[in-house]
């Protein structure tokens, strides 16, 4: 076990490079247990490079990432065990039922039978698609389809929820109730979640907010503070010079 | 010891589910192999001479001859396709889910391979079932005692696929599989010709041929189908299946960044 006391995920002096480009320089910050967290950074700022180091896609040297103070890299699977991940691109089977993605999901934690089930049953009342579990993934539309991989992600019960950009390609309202979802995991059931995304508008004033341009954190601490008398909108594009 | 088997079943009733629903997938895997034996072979068996070798005790038709080798094909041809599948799962991003998995990488790709080989081997003998009524038999214990050589000639060739499903960085760069790995491994090999057949022509190529894998996993194949242990093939098969397991866990390092994106 290592890291910050209270802390469901620590990131420490991450430091990344694609050949000659440097994607992630010293990249720190912890997200207490329980909070949700925005990552907010225009495309490019390196998140999602970011999100593959946090989930072991990749490795590097430089840095580390404790998840409930287990280390990434000393202790990969007890990491793992305990996150829970929506990619940015879908990863659905469209071929099988939402019963069926949980289920093969359920496995591939080591979860089956009876246990599985009831784990299931309850990641798809959460996220209010236990109408839906018999569908085809197929035919769901794109934000029955996000809601499906975060019950998915929900099955093993992890501690930390990462999304990258889950909101992609949906619909207002769609987007506003996935972002309100996953606040109420945090607050309700304690779930520490990272979201990373580039829209201003699915940050909460009282979330906690990391933003990531060109590979490093420019601001980290409550939304409303960074923030000031400015919107977010303005505040986020003096600190990138980007547009969202 | 549980979840490594839950992931395993998961994983393998995925794949064959998968193959299932994919109809046209099962018929073009054994019209390959048929016509094989149906056109191929009947211009062959003109000119192809064939003398009595291990492990035929008399002389055989030339169809007698190549059908361990086309049980040979449809593992190679499976083995490349789930290569493909995993080129594609990559791009499409459902390969995370699995890497992301909390269960040792290894066990997540030897279940993969596993879950493709007992698609290979249901292939293999519906294949050998047609075959015999076609009136080209094989002795009854002949079809039980080739079940672990086309067992272990699937699990080296799936190893082989996923090898070089993570040289691959690209779909599109996948026919270069067919051009330097499928055609060579296939006519560079046992499969259509004896070996001594092929020294007659060149000695280089027949060395060439010995020292090839499939050569062996062919032979493994023939061999057992007759009743005979072929312990050479075994052995060439077995280090080659080791070598290809190496190859797949070193390409699917995490270390190594082959799903590096940048973003």
């Amino acid at each position: 076990m290592t890291g910050q006391e209270g802390a469901g995920l620590e990131v420490s002096g991450l430091g990344f490079s694609y050949g000659a480009r440097r994607a992630l320089n010293d990249v720190s910050f912890a997200v207490t247990q329980g909070a949700f967290c925005a990552l907010l950074g225009p495309n490019g700022a390196g998140k999602s490079t970011l999100f593959a180091l946090m989930t072991r896609l990749f490795t590097t040297p430089e840095g580390q990432v404790a998840v409930m103070g287990h280390d990434m890299a000393r202790a990969p699977r007890q990491a793992l065990a305990r996150i829970g991940v929506v990619f940015q691109q879908p990863t659905l089977d469209l071929d099988l039922s939402v019963r069926r993605n949980l289920r093969y999901f359920a496995a591939l934690h080591g979860l089956a039978g009876r246990e599985a089930e009831r784990r299931i049953d309850a990641a798809l009342e959460r996220m209010g698609m236990a109408q839906r579990a018999d569908e085809i993934a197929r035919d769901l539309n794109g934000g029955h389809r996000r809601r499906t991989e975060i019950a998915r992600a929900l099955v093993h019960r992890p501690a930390v929820l990462l999304l990258d950009e889950p909101t992609v390609g949906l619909d207002a309202e769609a987007r506003r109730a996935i972002t309100a979802h996953v606040h109420g995991l945090c607050a309700e059931d304690g779930l520490t979640a990272l979201w990373a995304t580039h829209l201003t508008d699915e940050v909460w004033p009282d979330d906690r907010l990391v933003i990531l341009h060109r590979g490093e954190v420019r601001a980290d601490g409550i939304a409303r503070e960074i923030i000031g008398d400015q919107s977010l909108t303005d505040r986020f594009l003096d600190l990138t010079g980007a547009s969202t | 010891m549980k979840p490594l088997l839950i992931a395993l079943w998961a994983i393998t009733t995925r794949e064959a589910l998968r193959f299932a629903q994919q109809r046209s997938r099962f018929i073009s895997a054994l019209v390959r192999p048929l016509i094989w034996l149906v056109v191929f072979a009947a211009g062959f068996r003109a000119a192809l001479g064939l003398s009595i070798i291990p492990p035929y005790q008399t002389y055989i038709t030339y169809e007698t001859y190549i059908v361990p080798g086309l049980c040979g094909m449809i593992l190679l041809f499976n083995g490349m396709q789930s290569s493909l599948s995993l080129v594609y799962d990559r791009e499409m991003g459902s390969m995370r889910l699995l890497l992301t998995s909390p269960l040792p990488r290894w066990w997540l790709l030897l279940c993969k391979i596993l879950a493709g080989t007992v698609v290979s081997v249901l292939q293999c003998y519906a294949f050998l079932g047609i075959a015999a009524a076609m009136g080209i038999t094989i002795p009854p214990m002949g079809y039980v005692y080739a079940l672990p050589a086309l067992v272990l000639g699937g699990v080296m060739l799936g190893a082989l696929g996923v090898a070089l499903s993570s040289l691959i960085r690209q779909l599109e760069n996948f026919a270069g599989v067919m051009n330097f790995v499928i055609f060579p491994m296939f006519f560079m090999s046992s499969a259509l010709y004896p070996l001594w057949r092929m020294a007659e022509s060149s000695a280089l190529l027949r060395d060439i041929c010995a020292v090839n894998p499939f050569t062996h996993t062919v032979e493994l194949i023939r061999f057992a189908l007759y009743g005979q242990f072929n312990g050479m093939a075994l052995l060439w098969t077995m280090l080659a299946t080791m070598g290809f397991m190496v190859l797949a866990l070193w390409g699917y390092d995490p270390g190594r960044g082959l799903l590096r994106r940048k973003g």
